[in-house]
């Protein structure tokens, strides 16, 4: 099995919910994901089996959505927003230090594989910007001494 | 589906059109003459709506609309032309050329490129912008798909053609915004059923083919259209030549003018296997045995050997000494000409060819009732199909695609009965899974007999199954009954008995090469005349033939070859055929038989004559060929290759050395001997350069005895159910024949019905030389591709 | 998880029950929770319609379309089943209120769903949030689960005989997804390209069968509605714009927050006395209105307006989505153009050539020329190309990218005119290197 059994298991009983297979489909990549830290051939391979489409079809969808990827990220994938809320109150500062701080850039992933980095639309924190989101953990009003903080929270963490 | 008749009046440009309700307003523009351009519409294509070109403004509307997806209404007004509209497309196109490479010098497509067409009509010369242009190196997808991926402008015909046509989906849209690429199904090439559908209906540069790509410019190009040389289904495809070292070489197959049968479709073989054309390995000279060796020889010394053993074998054998198998690819008006050589001069019934489907019991059923024979044009819209056996996906492409369309578009109903899982039973309602010798118990079954029907249910099928099947196929009161060569025979005969016995049905019975059907039509069988005739109705043909016709039946192909390896046959005339290939004969095996094969390539066949002549194929003749349904096309030379001839003009050569009076063949006008000048290329005699100038002039020359019309017009006249129109066959149109014998037609023995078995990869021996057709990889998987569905 | 922010001018409706820990069904419950879903069970379906229509409920996710209208076009009969779908793909740049909602009531979005699915006849809902959303979709499950445990989702939900199934969804990141037909395509599993309209989702819309799409607020509204009276509910408002709406305050004010007011509540009282002013006492020198898809205000027409959908339109300009965004003086307009324009060119599905290309060539001509390389026929250019996407697109994401872009040009084309000629940007100490977007 390509995914642990109970997210399989999640996956089988959650489908009949939907008048046809694939429409599943979106949020079974991204919890695909999250477990396995990217979209793998052999998830692919499952995932159109799961569904009945083509593996061609199931890249098509993939590569549509900014979240999935088919390449592993850093454990904790940082992404800054820079959109017009944040960049009013300084996410471009945010972007600038975390990739100062981190020493990599734009989709990269640091040599030990615990950060990544990525700038990002609006996620939905306009009114406690500037924010910084950490896999799914939402981190507002942030300067960059706080972004400090908060990355040094989840070093320890690792 | 029912057609909408309805029609509805609109007002475009102040002009008053009307169209029947339900069409879209690009097409009823179109119909009236109003051009409106679009690059992502595609007639038959699901709608996108995504280029925006086509955009008019209705009144009432508050926006520019797209004339793609807006059906027409009962006193809508439109404007199509007007400042606003031609700024909107004009800003369009200004978008679209900022990161379109502007290589159009070197592009497959310029001249022919929809986007260059545009910007010339819009004149969207003035650059805006300053940033430079995003390069990507051109992809290789598949020995004969290339992508350059900068030129391709996302109108999505080729995803659409692909999936929705082809049923393969074998190409999909990945990433978002500007970042947005076709991409094929392997990740970095293709697996599919290499139809280069997706490269003709790339408006742009963007899909190349591997087989044309940097090798010319559509305006050096002299397009030819004619027939396919592969398949039954008889594809019209317009050839791109241009000249070669060698005579006229061709570089392209399509047929975007969407004339012919089959539309824009073409498959692989169709698009690109005509490179046997030009095969190193064709012949360039005759070549006659010498010392047990086959050697290089003059024309004349060619003749004159073939004229000096075929008359003195005549001298000794009579007819009995001869044996003739004449060729599924040849032209109507050669066989028909071979046949005629064969009884007339040679004096023998002795006469075959590899039949792959039981025509002669199809015409006897069908006697009387030529308006049962489906055409091909009959699957396009025909509420209904019964297939039974074959597989034409494979086997017959066009056809396949055809009922696809018919299902897709106009909701038909497939009913399929195989023995095996076929890829068309996704489209199909119904489909009987039946064990591989159940065909004549399904018949049975269908007729009535439920007796049969536990025999007939296997694990996959079972008997409600088949009982509901052929409750809905009565339900059905226009259906095309359409088989494969697995119904021959007896079992041929009760089920076209059991279909007349409803109204409404008509049938279609498969055959396998380009010109199997013309074949038999023109009696390349011991027993049967022209037009299925039997011998003894002989009456018309002597009188034109002006001699007395062999009268018993003659040997069949098997035995000829069996009677040439006991030394019992003198002399065998071969012509486009291999038949010691498919009957496993070993050099040395044919005994004291002076062996005359008329040939593109030394194929086993021709590597035991005694003399080989070089024969050219059908890019590079003139005459007619009639496909599998019945549908008569006419054929024009597109190619050309120095040292090789017409079989036409190589059969009446042979008789005028041997003797005969070349106007007793073909009946030629007034035209005189002299006029066997030379008949290829810009170096033809006067003869030809006449004929030339009177096509021109659309008056149809008979004034050489090598004119395929000529013949075409004796056929006309004598062979039954060739009555056909020659005003629309001469304007490139298929018209219809009606194989309807006098009275009843010979049965034929079953067993020497050998279907080609061919994939769509394949075609029989003339496949061997297209390096094209044997370089993709489908070809070779070992598998059968597309790999046959599931059956249960 | 974000702060909740609070002004006496606020009218607590959809925020009520905020900060309270309604996401649990007990507390919902005992807020008065499930009680309209009972009373709407007892009314015909067009009862409920009629009171929605009364309301005078107009769509909070952008377009201001009347609700009860939208819930009308639904047809009585339907051979294939009517779905009620929820859009909370929360995309759109300055806003954040759906997040709020689903975090703090989502059983309000839950039975909102209900009320509007026994309006229409509809017995099955889904509730799309989107990707980035994961720990609301976490919310949103348990309360589902709660609900369906109560007998409020289910088979023959509240003891009636109506059996009602509502199902959460998620997005993975895509804003286009908000568009309402490019959402059905991303539930069925795809691409979340637009479908040709018509026809329209009311009568074609999710796997062929009619259906309803409503923002989370427009939709967690409809409990507030059935419980307190259409005409009531109205009265917050001017006429024809009923209610209250969450409008997310952000950018340059010194109380950011999303605050509860009634529609046409003043835009100028808006920024100074909620939002508490801008910084450092500078001056205003633009409001976003509502999401990054509006026309930008200059300060004297932001001091005029008030926030409400028929005064925008009367300007031929839009109210949005709720995310105020307010710029101070010291802002470059060119910057803040391309800020907004890398955004619409990293979402546009591509789909369209207008918006696939003009995006992308707007961002690259407002890079190179906030950059410093522009020239005097850029001005003209970024304007004829944003001319020439607006109202030519597929979808309305070209609009939404072409209109702040205009309004930008437009009204403060004296700040492009100054980046002219070489010089850097005039505005800022610094340019910031191009982020890089893939
Ligand atoms: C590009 C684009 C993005 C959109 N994004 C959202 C969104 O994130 N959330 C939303 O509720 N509506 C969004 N909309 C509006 C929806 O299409 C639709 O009008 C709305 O969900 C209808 O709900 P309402 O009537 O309750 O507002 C978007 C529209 C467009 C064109
Ligand atoms: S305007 Fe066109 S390209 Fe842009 S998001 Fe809509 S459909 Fe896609
Ligand atoms: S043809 Fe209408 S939009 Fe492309």
């Amino acid at each position: 099995m390509v995914i642990s059994e109970k997210l399989d298991r999640f996956f089988t009983e959650k489908m009949p919910e939907y008048p046809t297979k694939r429409s599943f489909l979106v949020p079974m990549l991204l919890y695909t994901q999250d477990e396995l830290g990217c979209l793998t051939d052999e998830a692919i391979a499952y995932l159109a089996k799961k569904t009945e489409l083509t593996e061609l079809e199931v890249r098509n969808v993939i590569s549509y959505y900014s979240m999935l990827r088919t390449k592993p990220m850093g454990k904790f994938h940082v992404q800054v927003c820079t959109n017009i809320s944040c960049q009013l109150r300084g996410g471009d500062e945010i972007y600038e230090h975390c990739k100062h701080k981190l020493g990599i850039g734009h989709k990269q992933t640091t040599a030990d594989g615990v950060f990544s980095l990525e700038e990002v639309e609006c996620i939905g924190a306009c009114s406690w910007a500037p924010a910084v989101q950490v896999n799914y953990d939402f981190h507002e009003n942030l300067t960059p001494g706080k972004m400090d903080k908060v990355l040094e929270d989840y070093r320890n963490r690792k | 589906m029912v057609e909408n008749t309805q029609l509805v009046s609109l007002t475009v440009d102040g002009k008053k059109i009307s169209a029947p309700a339900g069409t879209l307003l690009i097409d009823a523009c179109k119909a009236s003459g109003i051009e409106i351009p679009s690059f992502c519409y595609y007639p038959g294509l699901s709608l996108q709506a995504a280029c925006r070109m086509c955009v008019v403004r209705i009144d009432k509307m508050p926006k520019l609309q797209t004339a793609c997806t807006v059906p027409v209404a009962e006193g809508m007004v439109v404007t199509s032309e007007s400042d606003e509209v031609r700024q909107a497309r004009k800003a369009t196109i200004e978008i679209l050329l900022g990161n379109h490479p502007l290589d159009c010098p070197v592009c497959d497509a310029g001249g022919e490129c929809e986007l260059q067409d545009m910007t010339f009509t819009y004149g969207a010369a003035e650059s805006r912008f300053m940033e430079a242009k995003a390069h990507k190196e051109e992809q290789q997808w598949s020995p004969v798909v290339f992508f350059d991926r900068p030129r391709c402008i996302l109108c999505y015909r080729c995803v659409r053609v692909c999936g929705e046509v082809m049923d393969v989906w074998a190409l999909g849209v990945q990433n978002r915004g500007v970042n947005s690429v076709i991409a094929p199904n392997m990740g970095d090439h293709l697996e599919c059923e290499e139809c280069g559908q997706c490269i003709d209906i790339c408006p742009v540069g963007a899909l190349t083919s591997g087989a044309y790509r940097y090798k010319t410019r559509p305006w050096e190009m002299n397009h030819v259209g004619t027939v396919c040389t592969h398949c039954g289904d008889g594809c019209k495809t317009t050839l791109g030549v241009r000249r070669a070292d060698n005579g006229m070489e061709i570089v392209r197959g399509d047929n975007r003018d969407k004339s012919g049968i089959n539309g824009d479709f073409l498959c692989i073989k169709g698009r690109y296997a005509f490179d046997f054309q030009q095969h190193p390995d064709r012949l360039k000279q005759p070549l006659v045995r010498k010392d047990g060796k086959l050697k290089p020889a003059t024309w004349d010394e060619a003749f004159d050997t073939i004229a000096k053993r075929f008359n003195a074998i005549r001298e000794q054998h009579g007819g009995a000494g001869f044996g003739v198998i004449g060729s599924t690819r040849t032209t109507n008006e050669e066989n028909y000409l071979l046949q005629k050589f064969a009884r007339s001069v040679l004096g023998t019934n002795n006469i075959d060819h590899h039949r792959t489907a039981d025509y002669p019991a199809f015409a006897a059923a069908l006697a009387g009732k030529p308006e049962m024979a489906a055409s091909l044009r009959d699957f396009e819209k025909t509420p209904a199909i019964l297939l039974i056996g074959n597989d034409p996906t494979h086997q017959h492409p066009m056809l396949a695609t055809a009922i696809r369309n018919n299902v897709r578009l106009h909701g038909a109903k497939l009913f399929i009965v195989n023995h095996e899982g076929l890829k068309l039973r996704r489209q199909s309602k119904a489909y009987a899974h039946i064990p591989k010798d159940g065909y004549g118990k399904f018949i049975a079954f269908l007729g009535g007999d439920d007796a049969v029907a536990s025999a007939l249910a296997n694990g996959h099928t079972n008997r409600e199954q088949l009982m509901a099947m052929r409750e809905m196929l009565r339900g059905e009161h226009q259906l095309v009954i359409v088989f494969g060569a697995e119904v021959r025979g007896k079992d041929l005969e009760t089920l076209v008995k059991l279909g007349m016995s409803h109204t409404g049905v008509k049938f279609a019975c498969l055959g396998d090469y380009a010109n199997s059907r013309g074949a038999a039509d023109m009696g390349l069988y011991p027993d049967l005349l022209p037009g299925f005739t039997p011998l003894a109705d002989a009456g018309d043909f002597a009188a034109e033939y002006g001699a007395s016709l062999p009268k018993s039946a003659g040997m069949d192909l098997e035995k000829m070859v069996d009677a040439a390896k006991a030394g019992k046959l003198p002399a065998m005339f071969v012509v486009g055929a291999n038949p010691m290939a498919r009957y496993n004969v070993q050099l040395g095996e044919l005994k004291n038989c002076f062996l005359v094969v008329q040939d593109m390539f030394l194929t086993e066949t021709a590597a035991m004559a005694d003399v080989v002549l070089p024969a050219a194929n059908a890019y590079e003749k003139s005459g007619t060929m009639t496909n599998t349904y019945g549908d008569l096309q006419i054929v024009r030379p597109a190619g050309d290759f120095a040292g090789a001839k017409p079989d036409l003009e190589l059969i009446v050569r042979i008789a005028d050395r041997m003797g005969v009076a070349p106007q007793s063949l073909v009946p030629f006008g007034r035209g005189t001997r002299a006029d066997m000048g030379q008949s290829r290329g810009a170096q033809s005699g006067e003869a030809d350069r006449h004929a030339i100038w009177m096509v021109a002039q659309g008056i149809e020359p008979k004034v050489s005895p090598f004119d395929p019309q000529a013949l075409l017009d004796e056929i006309q006249r004598l062979v039954p159910g060739y009555g056909f129109s020659r005003l629309n066959l001469f304007a490139g149109n298929d018209v219809p024949t009606h194989t309807a014998g006098k009275g009843k037609g010979a049965h034929q023995d079953p067993e020497l019905i050998w279907p080609a078995n061919d994939t769509l990869f394949t075609s029989g021996t003339l496949g061997r030389y297209s390096n094209t057709l044997n370089s993709v990889v489908e070809a070779h998987e070992g598998k059968r591709y597309p790999t046959q569905v599931e059956t249960d | 998880m974000a702060d909740l922010v609070q002004h006496p001018d606020e009218v607590r409706v959809i925020s009520q029950r905020f900060g309270k820990g309604a996401a649990g069904i007990e507390t919902y419950l005992a807020l008065g929770g499930y009680q309209s879903l009972r009373k709407a069970l007892g009314m015909k379906p067009d009862e409920i319609i009629n009171e929605v229509k009364t309301s005078a409920l107009r769509g909070r996710g952008g377009a201001g379309f009347p609700t009860g209208m939208k819930w009308s076009f639904v047809p009585k009969e339907s051979a294939k089943p009517k779905y009620i779908l929820v859009n909370g793909d929360e995309s759109e740049p300055g806003t954040c209120k759906d997040r709020l909602i689903l975090e703090h009531d989502p059983h309000a979005v839950i039975e909102g769903v209900l009320i509007a699915g026994l309006a229409v006849g509809a017995r099955q809902g889904f509730i799309y949030v989107r990707g980035e959303y994961r720990y609301l979709v976490d919310i949103l499950r348990k309360a589902l689960d709660e609900a369906r445990a109560k007998g409020f989702v289910g088979k023959k939900i509240c003891g009636s005989d109506v059996d009602f199934e509502v199902y959460w969804h998620t997005g993975a990141g895509a804003y286009e997804v908000g568009e309402e037909s490019a959402l059905m395509e991303s539930l069925e599993g795809k691409r979340g390209i637009p479908r040709i309209r018509p026809p329209f989702p009311a009568v074609v819309g999710l796997w062929g069968g009619p259906t309803v799409i409503n923002n989370v607020e427009t939709i967690a509204a409809i409990p507030h509605i059935i419980e307190m009276g259409g005409a009531k509910y109205a009265s917050y408002g001017p006429p024809k714009n009923g209610g209250t709406r969450l409008f997310c305050l952000s950018g340059h004010v010194n109380k950011p927050g999303v605050y509860e007011l009634p529609l046409g509540y003043p835009m100028k009282k808006l920024i100074y006395e909620v939002g508490g002013g801008i910084p450092g006492g500078k001056k205003l020198k633009a409001v976003v209105p509502g999401g990054s898809s509006t026309f930008l205000l200059t300060p004297d027409e932001a001091d005029g307006i008030n926030c409400d959908f028929d005064s925008f339109s009367a300007r031929g300009e839009f109210l949005g989505s709720g995310g105020v965004v307010v710029l101070d003086e010291d802002t470059c307009m060119v910057n803040f153009a391309l800020r907004i324009m890398k955004f619409y060119q990293h979402e546009s599905c591509g789909w369209c050539i207008p918006c696939r290309e003009g995006t992308d060539w707007l961002k690259k001509t407002l890079t190179r020329f906030h950059a410093g390389g522009g020239v005097d026929k850029d001005i003209d250019n970024i304007l004829y190309l944003s001319q020439n996407m607006l109202g030519r697109t597929f979808c309305p994401l070209g609009d939404a990218a072409a209109i702040p872009t205009m309004s930008i040009v437009k009204k403060w084309r004296n700040e492009f005119e100054d980046h002219l000629h070489g010089k850097p940007c005039p505005y800022e100490s610094r340019v910031w290197p191009e982020p890089a977007l893939a």
